[in-house]
């Protein structure tokens, strides 16, 4: 074996044996350094005949390429060991459980969600949010909207009133979101297109009455509003609101003081399973009351019913978030129990609109 | 408002089926409630019992062989006295339910004998308590057919829901008026009464109430001699059970009859119990009468009454007298036929708590017009049976009726419904309702009839015109588009408390909705209580004052979870509260409480952070960053946004801060709560809190454009250096990162805190703040001296405004 050849031998079988960086370096520098086996060697090449240059200088290039690249290829070798060894170092066990985002433990309760479906709905039909005060005078919560002196709804058993004040004057939370219907009449000049969502007041309590719950109102005010238009509206949102492609409905003659004529609006469905289902079945469920502005109440507002008309409705909320979202009890919704909010109310993330749907 | 199919025949000549009469009662706003069409007496038939043998094993049960009228006779084992060979009674065969004992039949095995059906008693039908025997019928009586159809027991009930606009249909007859108008039938025309008067009513009438005539403003009174007052007829007791009165004797029966049949309420005295003449008069304070109803009413001069020499006879309107009524020996009898003020009525009703159908039509408006008719009516009906010499009548104070006269001009109905109708048939309808119309062409004079107060104006025309008509036939009509792309439909306010309920949500919370009412000691404990919020009404005695803050309702919703096991609940509330009854004073709070461990990154123990002391409880500062979520979420400019230290007395005072805007705009308290305040909540648990005032903010400024402002971007790399200065305990931290950024308002962009220490090494009374401080180069890169001469100002202005002095 020539000199060269077990030199070669030697070198491989130290980078072999280089069982880290460190000791691969060492041959390296042993080898290939300044002062390295096979550099000293190249420096004999300068001292050689052309010939002499001609094979041993070739075996020592050749010598040369065949070390460095046992080199790299352990170094990089070494390398991928020692990134295999660190990944399985740093293995962890992911089942280990992580904190869920606060916005999907987070809730909305129903009646702010169905605020904004019905928001989405009817802003697409041009209407705005008209408020008002909960607490309110006799006038707006009853004289303004035409209940007569005596109206039993003006009495105890029914409406929450407040103590006399100075000037004699009691008064009221309101019974009803109508009293917006005055206030925007007399804010604002037709046409008027509102919804009037809000807290109402009335003596009574048992699962589908309570004394602190919401309507919802409506109000549209021009010179043309009528009976029909009034159908289409309720009929577009009812179908919007409960997201079937259909629904029937039924106008019934009925009584309130601040509308003439007035109806009482049911919709048809199928009560015999334990929710109740809209667009099929062959119930009926009372929904919604509504009318024409009675001519008094527009007076109250300060227009002329010969010239101004426009027709109302209003219906509960709380009911309506019942119906759609099954809530058996109202009186649960002001309870605040985690475990109803958890899974009645709605995550802050799913917010209804027209574009996305009302609900997921 | 009940009454039976065969009743309304009385009035309406209809071949309409019973489902007909009902889809358009309630289409004409007669709204159907309920409608009983006795099927339940259905399966029940006539059997005659062939044999009745003694039972082999029962001494007191006996076995029957029943002829049904088809097939062979069935076996009943049956234990009523009466029973026997020839009996004719009402038979229910296996598979039948039985109302009075909720059981359906099966074929049963008594003591060894089986029973294919009963025999049944009255009770066991629900017709009457009778429970000594079976059913003893005639022997007449057809075997095989309907029990129900022979004892009259198949006239199906209906009840309609009757609008307080409605008196005219509180009578069957009104009803009949309202269907015959709508072409379901044709309504029968009242015969005029007959009978022989003799004599005088010898008992006069006075009204005494000086100038308040309108509280009684007619009063019929007629004496019937010689009547015998037994039970009344089958068939009027059986209409009378049937909308569920109780049959008391012929002339009681009557006036409940006529209250029904006409909507006309009458009493009837016994005359020989009156004493002297009879006056109609204001109650004296503290009077008192013992009613009908077997109570005693303490009365006053609200109340309108009929007395005589004795005393207060009757309530007018309401209920008559005990002492005056009409028993079997009752010979003499004095009917009354009156007129009284509805609200007068309702309100003596409402304060004596008296429910009576007399009052139910009164109170809603009697037909003035009928008030004479209907004493001819009820004399005729006591003539009838009663017998007995009618006297000639009294009528008083009766002024007579003017009808009111709307101009009407036709077009009003296409007007406010859309619906087409042709005059013709709007003046067709109009008069089947009784109204007078005058005039032709557009514009015609409506004349109201006596028993329709309810009608005013032309909007009430267009009901009747429209109801009759059909309200189906009014078609949808597109509201007219508004023209133009949505803008902006919510205001700033509703905005703004959209924004805060969903970010509070986002930080975990739940949406709670509690009472605006709480009690008045909670509502004491946080600001409230002021008379003018307090209800005078309330339904419950803690629910009695209008809050003046969220967090008492809160507070205790966060105590009720926590009693059920869930003692780490965040939840928020963005509502009302009150500070005062006017408009302006309902505030908009965004408000919310933690309890427990229930911080932003969730509640309760993780293996993530035990070592850092998982679980921690939560603190001020967990209901300081609510806060400033809310803020954020609103765009309140949080640069210049102030927190100080303390807040409202129910948070605890040194762990509690009050968020301003300038000196006077307050944007909402936090922090924990103070002892005190807890344990009157009777809370308990580690609890922290917030409330902003979503109204106090300010308007957003209005922008001139949408555009936003250049982006200038240094190209220098920022710089972070780190200072720990110490200071007194007092001094607060948010000074220090005032000064610090005061120093180069230009080249610092960012201060934070990234430690407090406090420890002996650092002198009593002394605590270090380690701060954080970017550096943004803006115009070149900066040299060692720049930042040397920086940081000697970050410390000089800390060190002259803290007095805190640069940690070594």
């Amino acid at each position: 074996m020539s000199e060269l050849e077990t030199l070669e031998r030697t070198l491989l079988a130290d980078i072999d044996a280089a069982g880290d960086e460190g000791s691969i370096e060492a041959v390296r520098i042993g080898a290939l350094g300044k002062k390295g086996s096979i550099s000293e060697l190249l420096k004999t090449l300068g001292t050689m005949t052309p010939e002499e240059r001609q094979t041993r200088g070739a075996q020592i290039n050749a010598l040369k390429t065949t070390v460095a690249d046992a080199i790299t290829a352990r170094k990089s070798a070494l390398k991928d060991l020692a990134i295999a060894e660190r990944l399985a170092r740093e293995t962890v066990d992911i089942s280990l459980p992580v904190r869920s985002s606060p916005a999907e433990r987070g809730r909305i309760h129903p009646i702010s969600q169905i605020v904004d479906e019905i928001t989405a709905i009817f802003g697409d039909m041009g209407f705005s949010i008209a408020e008002g005060p909960d607490i309110e005078t006799d006038y707006y919560n009853f004289t303004a909207l035409n209940f007569p002196e005596g109206h039993p709804a003006r009495e105890m058993h029914d409406t929450f009133f407040f103590n006399e004040d100075d000037k004699g004057e009691r008064k009221v939370l309101r019974t009803h979101t109508s009293p917006v219907q005055i206030r925007t009449m007399e804010a604002q000049d037709p046409p008027i297109r509102i919804i009037i969502p809000g807290k109402t007041y009335r003596q009574d309590s048992d699962a589908t009455h309570s004394p602190m719950f919401h309507q919802v109102e409506g109000l549209v005010v021009d010179k043309s509003a009528n009976v029909a238009n009034m159908r289409w509206v309720l009929e577009e949102f009812c179908k919007a609101f409960f997201e079937v492609d259909k629904v029937t409905m039924r106008f019934r003659p009925s009584f309130f003081p601040f509308t003439e004529p007035s109806f009482e609006v049911d919709i048809q469905c199928d009560r015999s399973g334990p929710i109740v289902k809209f667009g099929e079945g062959t119930d009926w469920m009372e929904i919604l009351g509504c009318g024409m502005v009675h001519p008094n109440v527009l007076r109250s507002g300060g227009l002329d019913p010969d010239e101004y008309q426009g027709f109302a409705w209003g219906m509960g909320l709380d009911r309506i978030a019942m119906l759609k979202y099954g809530m058996p009890d109202l009186r649960d919704f002001f309870n605040a129990d985690v475990r109803w909010m958890n899974h009645y109310g709605f995550r802050p993330l799913d917010m209804p609109t027209l574009f996305g749907g009302l609900s997921a | 408002m009940k009454f039976t199919l065969s009743w309304l025949k009385d009035h309406l000549e209809t071949d309409a089926s019973l489902e007909e009469i009902c889809a358009r009662l309630t289409m004409i706003g007669l709204e159907v409630e309920d409608v009983d069409d006795k099927a339940a007496f259905k399966p029940f038939v006539i059997a005659k019992v062939v044999s009745a043998e003694q039972h082999p094993n029962a001494d007191k049960l006996r076995v029957l062989k029943v002829d049904t009228g088809s097939g062979a006779p069935i076996q009943v084992v049956c234990g009523a006295p009466n029973a026997r060979a020839g009996l004719v009674g009402a038979f229910a065969a296996a598979g039948t339910y039985v109302p009075g004992i909720a059981v359906t039949l099966s074929v049963g095995n008594i003591r060894g004998v089986e029973s294919h059906g009963m025999m049944c008693s009255e009770k066991e039908l629900e017709i009457s308590d009778d429970h000594n025997g079976i059913i003893d019928l005639p022997d007449d009586a057809p075997v095989g057919t309907s029990y129900a159809a022979y004892a009259g027991l198949d006239d199906p009930m209906i009840e309609i829901n009757l609008t307080p606009n409605r008196p005219d249909c509180t009578s069957v007859y009104g009803i009949a008026r309202d269907l015959a108008a709508s072409g379901l039938g044709t309504l029968k025309a009242r015969p005029a009464p007959s009978f022989a008067v003799e004599g005088e009513t010898t008992t006069k009438l006075t009204i005494d109430l000086g100038d308040d005539r309108h509280l009684c403003p007619g009063f019929g009174l007629r004496l019937v001699r010689g009547v015998k007052n037994g039970p009344s007829p089958k068939w009027m007791q059986q209409r009378l059970l049937s909308i569920g009165l109780r049959p008391i004797n012929a002339l009681v029966d009557i006036t409940n009859y006529m209250t029904f049949d006409q909507g006309r309420p009458m009493h009837v005295f016994d005359a020989a119990k009156v004493q002297g003449n009879l006056t109609v008069r204001r109650a004296k304070e503290g009077e008192t009468v013992l009613a009908l109803d077997q109570r005693e009413y303490k009365l006053g001069p609200n109340n309108v009454v009929i007395s005589d020499e004795n005393g207060i006879e009757s309530i007018g309107g309401i209920m008559g007298g005990e002492h005056s009524g009409c028993d079997e020996n009752t010979t003499d009898v004095l009917i009354e036929s009156a007129l009284w003020d509805p609200m007068n009525i309702a309100k003596s009703g409402r304060t004596l708590g008296i429910i009576t159908d007399a009052r139910y039509r009164f109170e809603r408006g009697v037909d003035p017009e009928y008030m004479v008719p209907g004493l001819e009516r009820t004399t005729e009906l006591v003539v009838q049976l009663c017998g007995g010499t009618p006297a000639k009548a009294e009528v008083v104070g009766y002024a007579g009726y003017t009808p009111k006269i709307v101009d009407f001009p036709m077009s009003e109905v296409k007007r406010l419904t859309g619906l087409e109708v042709s005059s013709e048939e709007s003046v067709a309808i109009l008069t089947k309702l009784g109204f007078g119309v005058e005039g032709s062409g557009e514009r015609v004079n409506v004349s109201v009839p006596s028993w329709r107060p309810d009608v005013d104006g032309k909007a009430d025309l267009v009901e009747e015109v429209m109801r009759i008509h059909g309200v189906d036939n009014i078609v949808a009509a597109p509201l007219p588009s508004h023209g133009t792309v949505n803008g902006k439909i919510l205001t700033t306010l509703q905005i703004r408390t959209r924004l805060a309920k969903r970010a509070l949500a986002s930080r975990g919370m739940l949406e709670a909705v509690t009472w605006s009412f709480i009690s008045e000691d909670q509502a004491r404990l946080f600001g409230g209580g002021s008379p003018a919020l307090k209800l005078a009404n309330p339904i419950a005695a803690d629910m009695s004052d209008m809050r003046p803050s969220l967090l008492p309702g809160l507070l205790s919703a966060a105590q009720r979870n926590a009693d059920k096991g869930f003692g780490d609940v965040a939840l928020f509330e963005v509502s009302g509260t009150y500070e005062g009854d006017g408009p302006d004073q309902q505030r908009r709070v965004a408000g919310g409480v933690r309890r427990g461990t229930a911080s932003l990154n969730g509640a309760g123990r993780l293996w993530s952070n035990a070592a850092k002391g998982g679980g921690k409880p939560v603190d001020v500062f967990d209901a300081k960053a609510d806060a400033i979520a809310v803020l954020e979420a609103c765009g309140v400019p949080m640069g210049n946004v102030q927190f100080e230290a303390g807040g409202p007395a129910w948070y605890h005072p040194g762990r509690s801060g009050t968020i301003k805007l300038g000196p006077k705009i307050v944007l909402g308290t936090f922090g924990e709560f103070h002892p005190k305040t807890l344990e009157a909540l009777d809370v308990s648990g580690a609890l922290c809190g917030f409330e902003i005032y979503v109204d106090a903010m300010p308007e957003p400024k209005k922008k001139a454009t949408r555009t936003k402002p250049a982006l200038d971007l240094s190209p220098f790399q920022a710089v972070k250096r780190d200072f720990a200065f110490v200071v007194d305990k007092g001094v607060e931290a948010g000074a220090i990162l005032r000064a610090a950024s005061g120093a180069d308002r230009k080249l610092v962009t960012g201060v934070s805190v990234f430690d407090v220490f406090e420890g002996a090494s650092l002198g009593e009374g002394k605590k270090s703040i380690a701060i954080e401080v970017t550096i943004q180069p803006v115009e070149r890169t900066l040299t060692d001296e720049d930042f040397e001469a920086l940081t000697a100002k970050i410390v000089a202005n800390v060190t002259k405004t803290t007095g805190g002095v640069l940690r070594a």
